[in-house]
């Protein structure tokens, strides 16, 4: 999904995890330590939050506030490992295929959801056909686009004309099968998506009472939702998954202003933050020691050519393309401007995603003045000797934008600015109606950690997210085999040979990975962060008083 | 007297429709789309957002959506926010919060701002005055957050005796900080404009009547000084209690505070009419009614003032 600030999910992989034991293991000054002291296993612990814009259903919860909540509440056939970011069991026993097209599910028995009936084939099925369908209007219903079937629940016009998804069939309580309208290999990593969670048989009756009190199969149950001032969750001890809780439970308490909930964790009343404010970024690791957090999010921030102008698509521009990107000083703009919040790229995938590649974009992302001139020249220069870069001036990406356009300015020559629009809807309509003149920003948050997330829907042919109107056919034929490979490693290595060519045509230039900014208090202990900047709760530990 | 308050509770009716009115027309004015927002920076899948912006009743003509929701407010519906939850719930959460905190502000504001006016205004010219002067000039130049932060850093990082925010907004002892911080920037303006009222006053014919005359100093300033020194006051506070309802958003972010103006900033932020419009309808009803209660306060306060 593009951009910045919406839905964080799944969990980590090898560098963000590497990160997160640096940060959370060792040291003894001040009680900071993450070994030694004793653990309370029934204590329960806050963490900074806000209010939930949508019901708390599997499928609708887009938005962080409402999606960290619904993924404790529930746990779906798979998830990711919050250490290595490789893909576990945990409803499902195994999930096989030859094909990458027709699925069988095999679930394990012993999970209950929290009012204790007993999670099924069914519970899956009728969970995804609930939420695929247009009427009960979830979020998140696209993402069954890939099944049979879709067209009927989730019609293009008009009413749906049927409840169910032809592709789903249910063989027994532990079985069923899912047909996909063309192959994905990596459908299996999809699946540990919220939208992909089982619901249990009560929620049909009731999916606006469920929403408010969802009852779920997950690590923590729910306790009670206090609107704009918490939402308290407790373990769930006859939880059957292999992350289950080290603590007795989270209060998910409602801030309004991130300098208020950094004051709380400086006092020790609030005990893990969910991003420091900009106000005490310079300071939180002075003030916090080794409770601070630091490491990279499994996204990533672009500026992409409108390829569509004629001007940009001679096949010569790529030359200018590389070159306006070597103008750009990431290390200095990323350290200064913003405050050390963003860390330089050097690919096009975010690292902690699997099919990471350091360094894929080669010297094309290394700020190098003499090499862009010559580039640029090479390439005929820069249309009009001028670039505008579109962005939303409500997202605090001005700053940014000057500074990347200064660089390039002093760099090369070319005379480059921003051209702010107010909104972030208005950006994106001149983007989707393809009236960029020149360049604009783009992003991309990791959906599921896994680089073809990174590539095919943001550079393929008529990808939703292509907003560069980029079209290769040697990127889409190398995104065609990998999809229709037959091991995620297979796939992952394929559209690393795609990542290649992005790195030869420049449709866009990356420019950084977000940060997780973040800390915890002297209560808690074991303090681990996932890509997508969310703590591994069920692993945080309570300090004995 | 009756006839007057009952003309003044008519004019309401046509000032109540008109803001709000007016709110909604602004709030659908703001730019951005509040169903595609729910996607955040993601496109949203045009099918479902069409069937959203239906159920929501978005799809239709701006008249007949203010006309809906009018006619739903009589029948004592407040419509229902975007995350579906009734609008009323969302008021009668944040309002008594919002009641407490202001109220605690208001009475700070008046027990202190009235008596230290009060001994500056006698003292005219002397340390205390003098003191009284700077020390609310302080006040009034210094901004609230800054207050808010000087408050937080004493008496909860230093002395310890309070948790730097609000844990419990309905806890009234909790809001104590909140509400001094609140209350300070009034509290210099009402102590100002006591004290010269009561300084220009006490030169006045009629205290040097009831001097002459006689009365006790305790009944020369209570009853004759005070009373009539207090109708710029009253003036004054009448407006900044609606204020204290609807704009002590700063002070409620800082200290987190779950009121009326954060529950506003939020609506106003998502975009959601119907919250924005419900809360700004009722805050209206405050000014209203606190503007009709210090025209009554005055002919209470001076003899002379008759309404017919």
């Amino acid at each position: 999904m593009r951009g910045g600030s919406q839905a964080k999910w799944v969990v980590a992989a090898v560098a963000v995890a590497l990160a997160a034991t640096a940060c959370s293991s060792g040291g003894s000054t001040g009680g900071s330590s993450s070994d030694g002291a004793a653990v309370n296993a029934q204590g329960v612990f806050s963490y900074q939050s806000g209010e939930p814009q949508r019901p708390l259903q599997p499928a609708n919860a887009m938005e962080n506030q409402g999606g960290r909540i619904v993924k404790q509440l529930f746990q779906g056939l798979v998830d990711y490992d919050p250490a290595t970011g490789a893909l576990r069991n945990q409803v499902a026993d195994k999930i096989e295929t030859t094909d990458a097209k027709n699925y069988t599910v095999t679930l394990k028995s012993g999970w209950t959801f929290h009012d204790g009936t007993p999670v099924t084939a069914q519970s899956f099925v009728k969970s995804w056909n609930w939420s695929a369908n247009t009427k009960n209007n979830q979020i998140n219903s696209d993402w069954f686009s890939d099944i049979v079937g879709y067209d009927a629940v989730h019609p293009e016009k008009g009413d749906p004309t049927a409840d169910s998804m032809s592709g789903l069939k249910v063989i027994d309580d532990t079985h069923f099968t899912i047909e996909l309208s063309n192959p994905v290999s990596y459908f299996t990593y999809k699946l540990g998506y919220s939208a992909f969670y089982p619901l249990p048989e009560g929620f049909f009756a009731d999916p606006a009472g469920y929403g408010q009190k969802p009852i779920g199969n997950g690590p923590y149950k729910f306790v009670s939702w206090e609107h704009n001032k918490a939402i308290t969750l407790a373990a769930f001890d006859k939880y059957a998954g292999t992350n289950k809780a080290k603590n007795g439970g989270v209060v998910f308490r409602n801030y309004t202003s991130g300098e208020a909930a950094y004051k709380d964790l400086m006092s020790d009343t609030l005990d893990v933050l969910d991003q420091v404010d900009s106000t005490d970024l310079p300071k939180y690791k002075d003030d916090l020691g080794k409770r601070a957090v630091d490491q990279p999010q499994g996204a990533i921030q672009n500026i992409s050519f409108a390829l569509y102008n004629a001007d940009w698509s001679a096949p010569e521009k790529a030359k200018v393309r590389q070159g306006l990107s070597m103008a750009i000083d990431r290390d200095t703009i990323t350290k200064t401007v913003l405050n050390g919040t963003r860390q330089p790229a050097d690919a096009f995938v975010a690292p902690g995603v699997m099919g990471f590649k350091a360094g894929s974009c080669g010297d094309a992302c290394k700020y190098d003045p003499a090499k862009a001139k010559q580039l640029i020249a090479e390439g005929n220069g820069v249309p009009g000797n001028k670039i505008t870069i579109l962005y939303n001036s409500d997202g605090g990406h001005k700053e940014w934008v000057d500074a990347v356009c200064n660089s390039i300015r002093q760099a090369t020559g070319v005379e480059c600015l921003g051209d702010p629009k107010p909104d972030f809807k208005t950006s994106r309509d001149l983007v989707t109606k393809r009236q960029v003149p020149s360049m604009m920003r783009t992003g991309w948050v990791q959906d599921y950690p896994l680089n073809a997330n990174f590539l095919r829907d943001v550079y393929g042919t008529g990808a939703a997210a292509n907003d560069a109107g980029y079209s290769s056919p040697e990127f889409d034929k190398l995104s065609k085999e990998a999809d229709a490979a037959t091991s995620v490693e297979k796939t992952t290595e394929l559209y690393q040979q795609a990542e290649a060519v992005l790195a030869k045509d420049m449709p866009a230039i990356p420019l950084w990975y977000y940060k997780t900014s973040s800390g915890w208090s002297n209560n808690v202990q074991n303090v681990k962060f996932d890509s997508f900047g969310n703590p591994v709760y069920t692993d945080v530990e309570v300090k004995k008083k | 007297m009756g006839r007057f308050v009952a003309r003044r509770l008519l004019q309401m009716i046509p000032v109540f429709l008109g803001t709000t009115a007016l709110i909604f027309y602004m709030v659908h004015a703001l730019p951005g789309d509040p169903v595609a927002a729910m996607w955040g920076d993601k496109a949203p899948d045009p099918v479902q957002l069409a069937a959203l912006r239906h159920q929501m009743g978005f799809d239709k003509p701006l008249v007949q959506q203010y006309l809906d929701y009018m006619g739903n407010l009589l029948t004592g519906d407040f419509g229902t926010t975007l995350a579906g939850r009734p609008v009323l719930d969302v008021i009668t959460e944040a309002l008594p919060v919002t009641v407490r905190l202001a109220l605690l502000a208001f009475t700070i504001e008046i027990v202190l701002g009235v008596s230290i006016g009060l001994f500056a205004g006698l003292r005219r010219g002397k340390a205390f005055d003098k003191g009284t002067l700077v020390m609310t000039l302080l006040l009034i130049s210094i901004p609230v957050p800054v207050l808010g932060f000087i408050f937080q850093t004493i008496f909860a990082d230093n002395l310890k005796w309070v948790t730097p925010t609000v844990q419990d907004s309905n806890d009234i002892t909790q809001l104590m900080l909140p509400a001094i911080v609140l209350g300070s920037l009034s509290l210099a303006y009402v102590a100002r404009l006591t004290r010269t009222s009561i300084a220009e006053n006490i030169k006045a014919d009629y205290v040097r009547t009831a001097v002459a005359k006689g009365l006790p100093r305790r009944k020369v300033i209570g009853t004759h000084l005070l009373r009539n020194s207090m109708i710029p006051v009253v003036t004054f506070l009448g407006t900044d209690l609606g204020a204290l309802m609807g704009g002590a958003i700063v002070t409620e972010g800082i200290f987190n505070v779950k009121g009326v103006g954060n529950a506003l900033f939020h609506a106003i932020n998502l975009k959601e009419g119907s919250t924005v419009s419900g809360f700004v309808a009722f805050l209206v009803l405050v000014y209203l009614a606190a503007g009709l209660i210090v025209d009554l306060l005055y002919a209470v306060l001076d003899p002379r003032i008759r309404y017919a």
